[in-house]
């Protein structure tokens, strides 16, 4: 934001334009530099002492030029012409200032280039400081104007907004860093929310995932998440609605997941982990709080489970005997994707004896039922697949032939490799409905 | 605000808000006819097990005292009915009655 868009509306003069502060040892070598060029006309604007570099300098202590040119060292020197930028140089470098300037013979005597300082607009208190002055404007959500006694957490459980946990609350400042997570617009629709089909864009989803905790460099996969999830295939409407105890699982895929440090290993569908924690949750505060789906209301699940708090892990691709689950179903390979499934509560299957392939199989077909099915394959069990060269399919296929699945409802079982090292355990994840008719699980490629 | 620095207040927070803001369209039930005499009664199976047990002995009560009935279905319980059928039935029938069976 900011820069390249100065000029014009912003009441920049046309020509030259330099940019220094006093804190900066260049900006003081180059003293007789810039009063040669104000001497041309240069517009020479201080960002911290208005005396600095000599009387008649512009005073920018408020950052508003240096925000508005997109500064990020002084000194700078621009050349702007009905109000578009036409050249810039941070730093002193004499043949370029020169060039710029249409000058010769500039700071004769000084060293032929230094570079800069730190513009002040990059310091980070203040660069948060003027996002938020100039970046308010971008966001189009009511503001909730909390009254001088009200406790923060209590007015935001008061208004319904949160899921029973606390919430950390959407500030401007939050939900802007939160959406510098995305290239993508603030208004930009992502989905439509069910129930009550409410069409929800990038700006109400950063709000959700900044009171579900997320960070920034999550907000592309909840993204993803939310668009899978909002598909008539996932159908959520009725994932919510039934009386059976489901929710939605996200499995996350490719580089994505371990940049934002989703967790494959220890305890992932636990606790401990701040991107399983908050990912899941994130499409469940959206749920709630912009496609009104409330337990009691829409939501009639008899019990439902812990896990509708919101379900989120990654996939150990490095320790996995097969490709990435996303890939297997259909995702560029190296893509970054997330699966989403309508599952039920975790249940571990125990087979601490098999030694084949075959045997531990049979285990594992005892555990996963008729319908829809996330079999979450742990390193230990998973050697057994690796050492005999069993592919994914391989396993899927021996697991119909002990458990055969009705053709008719097009079932889906999912096979995802990921847990701590240490464990002669498997997880299984029961679905909902299969088929088109219920849920189907949902692949969507993380856009940044 | 009091004067005193020491008991200076915080700034307000100012929150943005995370709901749909708009709120869901409502609309408000028809009354309860008095009698169905004249009217189209839509029996609505929503294709779970044994709606229709329910809805067939409904239609032969109503058909006894001469009341006009229709049958609708949806696809899948699980998903909201079709906007189509939604139409059908609105255009259709002056009442209707869904079976909600489990």
């Amino acid at each position: 934001m900011g820069a390249g868009e100065a000029g014009g509306s912003s009441g920049l003069p046309d020509g030259l334009v330099a940019v220094v502060k006093r804190d900066c040892p260049t900006c003081v070598t180059v003293v007789p530099v810039l009063a040669e060029l104000a001497a041309l006309g240069c517009s020479v604007y201080t960002q911290d002492d208005p005396d600095f570099p000599f009387e008649g300098a512009i005073d920018d202590t408020g950052l508003e030029v240096s925000w508005a040119l997109g500064v990020e060292t002084v000194p700078t020197l621009l050349r702007l012409e009905s109000g578009k930028e036409t050249g810039r140089v941070a730093g002193w470098h004499r043949g370029r200032w020169e060039a710029l300037a249409g000058a010769s013979g500039l700071g004769g005597g000084l060293p032929d280039q230094r570079p800069g300082c730190g513009s002040l607009t990059a310091d980070p208190e203040i660069a948060a400081l003027l996002s938020l002055r100039h970046r308010s404007g971008t966001l189009s959500a009511r503001r909730v104007e909390l009254g001088p006694l009200e406790d923060e957490l209590e007015a935001m459980w008061a208004r319904g907004w949160t899921d029973g946990l606390p919430v950390v609350p959407p500030t401007e400042a939050r939900v802007l860093a939160m959406l510098d997570g995305t290239a993508r617009r603030p208004d930009e629709v992502v989905a439509v929310v069910p129930p009550n089909l409410v069409p929800v864009t990038v700006e109400k989803v950063a709000i959700n995932a900044v009171m579900a905790g997320c960070r920034p460099e999550y907000l592309p996969v909840v993204l993803a998440l939310v668009e899978a999830s909002c598909t008539d295939a996932f159908n959520l409407h009725g994932v919510l609605a039934t009386t059976f105890s489901v929710g939605p699982v996200a499995i996350v895929n490719g580089p994505a997941a371990k940049a934002v440090g989703i967790n494959s290993g220890v305890n992932l569908l636990g606790q401990g982990c701040r991107a399983n924690s908050t990912i899941g949750r994130a499409l469940q505060l959206v749920v709630r709080n912009v496609g009104g789906g409330r337990p009691g209301e829409v939501d009639r699940a008899t019990f439902g489970n812990p896990a509708k708090t919101g379900l989120c892990f990654a996939e150990d691709e490095e320790g996995s005997p097969w490709e990435p689950l996303a890939e297997a179903r259909g995702a560029p390979a190296g893509a970054s994707a997330v699966t989403v499934f309508a599952g039920g509560g975790v249940r571990m299957v125990t087979d601490q004896k098999a030694r084949t392939p075959e045997a531990l199989v049979e285990t594992f077909a005892r555990h996963v039922g008729p319908g829809d099915a996330l079999l979450v394959v742990s390193p230990d069990h998973g050697r057994l697949f690796r050492d005999a060269g069993w592919s994914r399919s391989d396993l899927a296929s021996a697991l119909e032939a002990l458990a055969p699945r009705p053709a008719a409802m097009c079932n889906d079982l999912l096979i995802a490799y990921a847990g701590g090292r240490a464990g002669l355990f498997s997880a299984v994840m029961e679905g909902w409905l299969a088929g088109p008719s219920g849920s189907v699980p949902v692949t969507v490629e993380v856009r940044q | 605000m009091t004067g005193s620095p020491k008991f200076r207040q915080a700034p307000r927070p100012v929150l943005l808000d995370p709901t749909a803001e708009g709120g869901p369209a409502t609309r408000t039930r028809r009354s309860r006819p008095a009698t169905l005499d004249g009217l189209t009664v839509g029996l609505l199976d929503i294709s779970k097990p044994r709606g229709d047990v329910f809805l067939d002995r409904v239609e032969s009560r109503f058909a006894e005292r001469g009341w006009r009935v229709l049958r609708f279905a949806k696809p899948t319980f699980a998903k909201p009915a079709p906007l189509d059928l939604r139409q059908e039935i609105a255009v259709h029938c002056d009442v209707v009655i869904e079976a909600l069976a489990d």
